[in-house]
C-alpha cells in the first residue's frame, strides 16, 4: 500500500528549453534541459544559431583578407584570433616576423588576455548572483583596454590589427608611456578585486564545489585554457610550445587542483596578473626596427598545409590550413576552443540544481561567434 | 616545445603492431587505412612511450577525388604531437570509423564533420547535424556544393 | 443561555442600526455635491506648475523617455551594446538602461548581431511576443544588410527581411556613441508618431449596422 508521503515523492522528468535567447547563456545558446523537480538529470546542447559559415567564406577570400573574419570569431578577444591565423598562414608561408613586431604582438595578445578575462569574471559573478556590480566594475577596466586598443588601430573591439608578418602599423609614441601608467593603476584594482571577493561567503557557496571536472575527463574531452588548469592539467601552449617570442618572459602558469567553479574563478585572476608581468617585462625590452615583415598584399605560400596553435585567452585556439598555391586558402579549419570546451559541460552539469547550471556553464568562458563559426 | 613526431618514429613502431595499417608516411604525417584507424589510435593512446592523450582537432578536406580526414593528437606527458590521415575514396556517402569511443572530445568534432563535409562516422552514438538544421541541402564545405 | 434584560450590553442592535444609516446618508449627501472647480481650490504655487498641452505629445513623452530593451545579441554588436550600457556610455540617461528577459515587458528590439536562418524563426517569434507599440533598430553591417557575411550560406540579409526596423544604425560594431544617436533618433521618431488616432476617420460601427426599417420598407 503507497502512503501519502510515497505518492508525493515520486515526480515525473520534464524537459525545459533554455535559450536561445536567453540572458545568462552568453549569445543565442540553447540547451534542451531535462529536469526532476530542480535537479538537471540531463543536457543536450544545441548549436548553429550564430553559424555563419566562416570556414566557407575563408574559401573565397585572400589570405589577407580572411583577418577580417577571423576578428568576428571570438568576439571578445579578437586580437588572439589575428595571432593565431596570422601565427598559421607564417607557418605555412615560411614568413619570419621581425623582432619589433614580435613584441608588439606579445603585448596586444596579453592586453587581449586581461579584457577576455575581465569580462569572463564579470559575466560568471554576474551568473552567480552578483548582478552588475562586479561586472560593471571590471566593464570600466575592459573601457580601458579599449582605449589603448583604439589608439593602437582604431578600433574598440574587432581590432584586425596583426597581419601577415607582424603588424598593420607602428606603436604611436603615446601608447608605451599610456600602458606603462595603465599596468600597476590595473594590478592594483586586480588586488582590491580580489580582496572583496576572494573570502566572500556568497560566492564561495555557490562555486565552490559546483561543477567538478575531474582531470582525466578534462584531458579526454580535449579541454584546454584556464578551464583545464583549473582541473590540474599544467599545460599552457605558451610555454610548452612557444610561438612569437614567449620563450624570453618569465611568467608563472597557475594551476588549481579541484577543477571547481571557484579555481576557474581563481586561475583566470591569476593569469590576469601574470599577463600584467609579461607586458611589464615587453614594454621595457621593446626593440626598434620594422614592425612587419616586406609581404606582399596578396600571397601564395607553397602547396602544403600548416596547423597554426596560440594560447588564446580561452585555450588552444588553432587554423588548420590547407594551400594548392594559389591566392586563397583551399581549406580552413578553426580549432575553436569554445566549442570543444562545452564538450565537458554535460558531466559537470549532471546532478547540480538548475541554478548551478547556470553558474557553471558562466564558469566555461564561451564565446558564441566562435562555438557556432 | 611541442615536437611532432617524425613518420619514421611512428611507422617503426605502427608496423610491428599493425603490419598492413600505414599506407604512406609523409614528412609529418601518417596515412592510415581506415578499417585500422580505431586500432591505431587506441594504441597510440595507450602504448608506453606514446600516450597521445589529448585530442587537438578533426577535420576533413574534400580533394574531389577523395575525402582526407585529417586528426591531430598530442601527448601532455611527453609533449609530442602526431598527425593521422584516412581517406575515403567514394563521394557517395563516405565513411569512416568513429573515434568518439576513444576520445571524447572526438564526439562533437565528427558531427561537425558530418554536418558540414557529409562524411558519416560509423559507430558515432548520436551522427546528427550540428550547426545546421536538418533538411538543410547538401554539406556546404563540399567543394561542388553550390547555393 | 438566558438573556439578562436589566443588564446593558455593549453593542446596542438598535444604535448600530441608525449608526449604518448615518453612514449612509453622508453617502449619498456626498455624492450630490459638486465637483469643485479647480481654479477655486488650487493654491496659487500649483496654479503656476500646470502646462495644457496635447494628449499626442504626453503619450509620446511618456513612450520615448523609458525604451526597455528586449534582450537579443546574437554576436559581436553585443560587445558595443554592453559597453552602452555600462557606466562610461551609461545608456540610461536615455531611460533605456533596463534590459527585458522578457519580450513581453519591452517595447525596443535592439538587433545586435549577424542573423541567422537557424535564428531568423526565434527573432520573429521574439518580435511577435512583444507588446504593441514597439521598435526595432538594426545595429551594425550584419543587421541591415548581413555585412561582411552577406554572402553566406546561413545568413539572413539583414534584419528587415523578417521583421519591420525603424532605424538603422552603420558600423561594424558600431561605436557606443553611434548606437546612442540611432537611440535619439529613434525617439524623436517616436515623438511624432500620432499616439491618439484621429476619431473622425475611425468607421463608425453604427454606420455599419443593419438598418431593420429598410428592409421592411422592401417588403
Amino acid at each position: 500500500m503507497t502512503t501519502t508521503q510515497e505518492i508525493s515523492l515520486q515526480t515525473e522528468p520534464f524537459v525545459l528549453n533554455m535559450g536561445p535567447l536567453h540572458p545568462s547563456t552568453h549569445g543565442v545558446y540553447r540547451m534542451r534541459v531535462t529536469l526532476d523537480g530542480e535537479v538537471v538529470l540531463d543536457i543536450e546542447p544545441m548549436f548553429g544559431y550564430l553559424h555563419r559559415g566562416i570556414e566557407k567564406l575563408m574559401e573565397e577570400r585572400t589570405y589577407t583578407g580572411c583577418i577580417p573574419l577571423t576578428d568576428r570569431l571570438d568576439y571578445a578577444s579578437a586580437m588572439g584570433n589575428n595571432l593565431a591565423y596570422c601565427v598559421a598562414v607564417e607557418k605555412l608561408a615560411k614568413i619570419r616576423v621581425p623582432e619589433r613586431g614580435e613584441y608588439i604582438r606579445v603585448i596586444t595578445a596579453e592586453m587581449i588576455r586581461i579584457a577576455n578575462h575581465c569580462l569572463a569574471v564579470g559575466s560568471m559573478l554576474n551568473d552567480a548572483g552578483a548582478l552588475g556590480t562586479p561586472f560593471f566594475y571590471l566593464w570600466n577596466e575592459r573601457e580601458k583596454l579599449y582605449d589603448l586598443f583604439e589608439m593602437l588601430c582604431g578600433q574598440r573591439v574587432l581590432h584586425n590589427y596583426i597581419r601577415i608578418g607582424g603588424v598593420s602599423q607602428d606603436l604611436p609614441d603615446e601608447f608605451l608611456p599610456a600602458l606603462e601608467k595603465f599596468v600597476p593603476q590595473l594590478h592594483k584594482f586586480i588586488n582590491e578585486f580580489e580582496f572583496f571577493l576572494k573570502q566572500n561567503e556568497i560566492l564561495i557557496a555557490r562555486a565552490q564545489g559546483v561543477g567538478v571536472l575531474p582531470k582525466d575527463v578534462a584531458l579526454n574531452c580535449g579541454i584546454s585554457g584556464p578551464l583545464a588548469r583549473a582541473s590540474g592539467i599544467k599545460r599552457d601552449l605558451r610555454k610548452d610550445d612557444p610561438y612569437s617570442v614567449y620563450d624570453r618572459f618569465e611568467f608563472d602558469i597557475p594551476t588549481a587542483e579541484n577543477g571547481d567553479c571557484y579555481d576557474r574563478y581563481r586561475v583566470r585572476m591569476e593569469e590576469m596578473k601574470q599577463s600584467l608581468h609579461i607586458i611589464d617585462q615587453a614594454i621595457k625590452k621593446v626593440p626598434g626596427g620594422p614592425f612587419r615583415a616586406k609581404v606582399p598584399q596578396i600571397i601564395r605560400p607553397p602547396a602544403g598545409e600548416a596547423y597554426g596553435h596560440i594560447e588564446g585567452p580561452k585555450g588552444e585556439l588553432g587554423f588548420y590550413l590547407v594551400s594548392d598555391n594559389s591566392i586563397a586558402p583551399y581549406r580552413c579549419h578553426i580549432r575553436s576552443t569554445s566549442f570543444i570546451n562545452l564538450t565537458a559541460l554535460r558531466q559537470m552539469v549532471k546532478g547540480w540544481k538548475i541554478a548551478d547550471l547556470i553558474v557553471i556553464f558562466g564558469s566555461i568562458d564561451i564565446t558564441m561567434g566562435e562555438v557556432d563559426r | 616545445m611541442t615536437t611532432a613526431l617524425s613518420a619514421k618514429e611512428i611507422v617503426s613502431k605502427l608496423s610491428a603492431e599493425f603490419p598492413d595499417a600505414v599506407k604512406e608516411a609523409g614528412a609529418d604525417s601518417v596515412l592510415v587505412k581506415s578499417a585500422s584507424l580505431p586500432a591505431v589510435t587506441e594504441y597510440l593512446k595507450t602504448a608506453d612511450g606514446l600516450k597521445f592523450d589529448y585530442i587537438n582537432y578533426i577535420t576533413a578536406i574534400d580533394y574531389y577525388d577523395y575525402f582526407e580526414v585529417v586528426y591531430m593528437m598530442t601527448s601532455t606527458e611527453y609533449n609530442r604531437s602526431v598527425t593521422l590521415k584516412t581517406r575515403c575514396e567514394t563521394r557517395n556517402r563516405p565513411t569512416v570509423p568513429s573515434l568518439a569511443g576513444i576520445y571524447q572530445g572526438a564526439d562533437w568534432q565528427e558531427r561537425e564533420v558530418y554536418d558540414l563535409m557529409g562524411i558519416t562516422f560509423k559507430g558515432h552514438p548520436n551522427m546528427k547535424r550540428v550547426f545546421l538544421w536538418e533538411g538543410f541541402d547538401g554539406h556546404p564545405l563540399r567543394k561542388d556544393w553550390n547555393k | 443561555m438566558e438573556i439578562d434584560e436589566n443588564k446593558e450590553y455593549i453593542y446596542d442592535s438598535y444604535q448600530l442600526d441608525c449608526d449604518e444609516g448615518k453612514i449612509i446618508e453622508q453617502m449619498k449627501a456626498s455624492t450630490k455635491k459638486s465637483i469643485p472647480d479647480p481654479a477655486d481650490w488650487i493654491d496659487a504655487d500649483l496654479k503656476r506648475n500646470i502646462v495644457l498641452t496635447s494628449l499626442d505629445w504626453v503619450i509620446d513623452w511618456a513612450r520615448r523617455s523609458s525604451l526597455w530593451t528586449a534582450i537579443c545579441y546574437p554576436a559581436c554588436c553585443g560587445m558595443e551594446w554592453m559597453a552602452t550600457l555600462a557606466p562610461r556610455f551609461d545608456g540610461s540617461r536615455f531611460g533605456m538602461e533596463i534590459m527585458r528577459a522578457s519580450p513581453r515587458q519591452a517595447d525596443l528590439l535592439i538587433t545586435a548581431g549577424t542573423l541567422t536562418w537557424k535564428m531568423a524563426p526565434n527573432v520573429r517569434r521574439i518580435y511577435n511576443q512583444m507588446a504593441e507599440p514597439k521598435w526595432v533598430i538594426a545595429m551594425g553591417a550584419c543587421g541591415i544588410s548581413g555585412g561582411i557575411f552577406r554572402s553566406g550560406y546561413n545568413v539572413v540579409p539583414g534584419y528587415n527581411k523578417i521583421i519591420p526596423v525603424d532605424v538603422y544604425v552603420p558600423g561594424c560594431p558600431p561605436r557606443p556613441e553611434a548606437l546612442l544617436y540611432g537611440i535619439q533618433q529613434l525617439q524623436k521618431k517616436i515623438g511624432r508618431a500620432k499616439a491618439v488616432p484621429d476619431l473622425s476617420e475611425l468607421p463608425n460601427p453604427l454606420n455599419e449596422l443593419p438598418n431593420p426599417l429598410k428592409k421592411d420598407k422592401k417588403k
